[in-house]
């Protein structure tokens, strides 16, 4: 059976304020889905809670990951469950090269920043820092990323572009089983998009799922999502396959929120 | 210093009986004394508290010549007459009565293993410290492993002219180089704890490089045996000649188990024109010591001072390497991290005096505070008369991890000359919820993502350091930031 992300009537609160309404949701491995909505309408919001940030408080509903229930989880736990979000915005942080960053999250995920004696084993660990230093060469090189990059601290002095694609490396590194990516294409010039598009696409498998949230059509252009949904005030109001992305492109939100008024659906 | 002593010290070194007789020592079986260390060869141990009688004993034990007892003599009249510094860290609680004031390093050995606290134990399991070095961090056995290691490098040295030895040894095998400039930095009278150190100081390093020599290596505390690494009051004396470069380390990560509280050591480096000096020091003393030392270089034209000095352990630690640029073109790098846990108080950071036109200096330092730890920044920059086109760039960042630390600024500038370049600024920042937040995501906990945070905050003196002490230095960072969540 396909791993799943069970989203049931999720409802999220920032600041005592509700933002996510009851949201119901569904991605397995082997599916993209895309969700498309206005400004405000909770995309970012749904991205942020599924990762877990403190910030965002889960006021109803459930989520399941591979069956377990993933709301009493760190974000750490999640992210060794398989669970990976792509940041709208990544963090600077000063000091942290890129590719040591990789590397201790690498081995987090792995399971072999310590063992029970607090002992690493050397000779594994040198073999898997030997593999993972050639593998982040390679991805680098694939989103566009000069090699120097990995040495760079975290984000700092990225350009806007360039944190994007260093997000998708990281991706890339990290193997998740169930991605969310949150407006990775905002900001993004035209070939940019498609150097992230394409990179996006060689994950795309039996074994990867994909939640792209975003804001234009354009990155769906690349890679046609097997689902597209539009989210508006904190709901999906519309989901259906990729027609209905240019559907939306052509005629804009207006008629599907409107639409929604008066309560045709 | 005339080229024929040079040459002269250089063959002195190479080849000579002392490296054969050392190297016969390293192949003895010490495993046979297992915690303990042969004793015969000393045995001393004076009452505490500290008399002319005292100091004497020190000297006759120590066989020093006459000019050394009278100097200590004259420092401990110093010592009784200066008063403690009204300024800094509280010092009330130090007893200077309780102290003693000198114990062979044998006798430091001679202590069980069992006496040592069960967490100092415990972090040297977590560092991944080797057995033999335990033994000699915690004060009850002695380093000879590594020395058979480095012997190679130590008769690199020797060819080279270089003299690198204890302070003891210095004093027995170049009286002349160390009379001329010991206390030519630091006198006795420049404050209290140097007058003590220089009425009872013991070990401590001598380090003379020859003109136009470059140390390639790092020169490590540790390469040295029989002499105390870190004793109470150690003395260092360090001579880079002209054109010659030289990197010193002292100190390592481990944290060093004292048997008295108070440690007061004295450091005292000259640059030659154009001579390249860095002195490291890695200070991780248990939470009970007061740490209060005095390190100052002088410059001459050309020559540039480093002075990256990390403070971690210790309860209260008071200290500011200083260096006076008295040369046309001199440099001063001063970078001090600390790091003020619980019930610490880090008083740490630099002064740099132009006394000379063109100098440059720059001071950075960085200090992280926790549970209710405190962190001082102390700096003193001076520009006299006549050191015109001096520049100089002071950087304080100060990390404050949780609301009950805290951390103050406390800048001295005295600027007697118009035509300078002075640049000061001073952050003090807190982690937040979304770094946190993005490392947890790729899979790091709260405290590892907390970890790397501060480590990335103490990238800029990591990166000085050799390989092997920065990751050292790293996992002892993460150990300190371990139940600071939560």
């Amino acid at each position: 059976m396909a791993n799943a992300l069970e989203i049931r009537d999720l409802r999220v609160s920032v600041e005592g304020k509700e933002i996510l309404k009851g949201l119901t949701l569904t991605v397995k491995t082997g599916e993209v889905h895309s969700i498309m909505g206005p400004n405000g309408s909770g995309k970012s919001t749904l991205a942020l809670a599924l990762m877990g940030h403190p910030k965002y408080e889960v006021t109803g509903g459930e989520v399941l990951f591979k069956g377990q229930n993933i709301l009493e989880l760190e974000p750490d736990e999640r992210a060794w469950l398989g669970l990976f979000l792509a940041f709208q915005y990544p963090l600077e942080i000063q000091g942290v090269p890129l590719g040591r960053f990789l590397w201790a999250a690498k081995k987090a995920q792995l399971g072999q920043s310590e063992t029970s004696n607090g002992k690493p084993d050397k000779k594994a660990d040198a073999k898997a820092l030997g593999e993972f230093r050639k593998e982040l060469k390679a991805k680098l090189s694939l989103l566009k990323l000069d090699e120097v990059f990995g040495q760079r601290y975290l984000n700092v002095g990225f350009s806007g572009g360039e944190k994007k694609r260093a997000e998708i490396v990281q991706m890339h590194l990290l193997k998740p089983q169930i991605a969310i990516m949150d407006e990775t294409d905002s900001g993004l010039d035209i070939d940019s998009v498609r150097v992230v598009a394409e990179a996006i696409n060689q994950l795309r498998g039996p074994e990867f799922g994909a939640l792209i949230i975003t804001h234009y059509q354009r990155i769906l252009n690349f890679f046609r999502p097997d689902y597209v949904h539009v989210m508006a005030d904190g709901r999906i109001v519309r989901s259906g396959d990729y027609s209905l992305a240019q559907e939306l492109e052509a005629k804009g939100y207006d008629w599907i929120l409107n639409g929604q008024e008066q309560g045709v659906s | 210093m005339p080229k024929e002593d040079v040459r002269h010290l250089g063959e002195k070194r190479h080849g000579s009986a002392t490296v054969e007789k050392k190297r016969e020592t390293f192949e003895r079986d010490y495993s046979q004394y297992d915690f303990k260390f042969p004793t015969d060869r000393y045995q001393h141990v004076l009452k505490p508290g500290l008399s002319r009688e005292i100091i004497e004993e020190i000297s006759h034990l120590k066989n020093e010549p006459n000019w050394m007892r009278e100097f200590r003599l004259q420092a401990y009249e110093v010592f009784l007459k200066k008063t403690m510094p009204m300024w800094g860290a509280d010092l009330s609680t130090i007893n200077f009565d309780r102290i003693t004031y000198y114990a062979s390093p044998s006798d430091k050995s001679a202590r069980s293993w069992d006496d040592v606290p069960e967490e100092v134990k415990k972090t040297f399991d977590r560092l991944g410290i080797p057995e033999a070095e335990r033994k000699f961090l915690a004060g009850v056995g002695a380093q000879y492993d590594s020395e058979v290691v480095y012997h190679s490098i130590r008769e690199d040295l020797a060819k080279k002219g270089v003299v690198f030895l204890s302070m003891d040894d210095g004093l027995r095998e170049y009286p002349d180089l160390v009379k001329e400039y010991i206390a030519t930095v630091i006198p006795p009278t420049d404050n209290k704890f140097a007058a003590l150190n220089s009425a009872v100081w013991s070990g401590g390093s001598f380090i003379y490089v020859p003109k136009g020599v470059q140390v390639e290596i790092p020169l490590q505390a540790y390469f040295r045996i029989n002499a105390p690494q870190m004793g109470q009051f150690e003395r260092t004396l360090i001579i880079a000649d002209e054109g010659a470069r030289v990197h010193y380390i002292e100190g390592c990560t481990a944290p060093v188990y004292s048997r008295e509280s108070l440690h007061s050591a004295v450091v005292e480096l000259i640059a030659k024109r154009g001579a390249h000096l860095r002195y490291t020091t890695l200070q991780n003393w248990s939470n009970d010591v007061y740490n209060l030392v005095t390190k100052r270089a002088v410059a001459y034209e050309d020559a540039t001072v480093e002075w990256v000095d990390a403070n971690i352990g210790s309860r209260i630690t008071m200290k500011y390497p200083a260096v006076y640029m008295l040369g046309k073109g001199a440099k001063a790098d001063i970078l001090s991290v600390a790091f003020a846990g619980k019930g610490q108080h880090q008083d740490t950071g630099g002064k740099a005096i132009h006394a000379a036109p063109y100098t440059t200096s720059t001071i950075v330092s960085k200090s992280v505070s926790k549970d209710g730890g405190r962190a001082s920044y102390r700096g003193q920059l001076v520009v006299a008369k006549g050191a015109h086109h001096a520049k100089s760039n002071v950087r304080c960042d100060a990390l404050l991890l949780d609301e009950r630390s805290r951390t103050d600024t406390y800048p001295y500038i005295e600027i007697d000359e118009d035509q300078v370049t002075i640049g000061h600024e001073a952050t003090v920042g807190k982690v937040g919820d979304d770094q946190i937040f993005y490392l947890q995501s790729r899979g790091l906990s709260e405290a590892e993502a907390l970890s790397m945070i501060v480590l990335g905050f103490m990238e800029p003196f990591t990166k000085t350091l050799p390989m092997e002490y920065a990751i050292e230095f790293n996992r002892l960072i993460q150990l300190e930031m371990e139940g600071s969540v939560g």
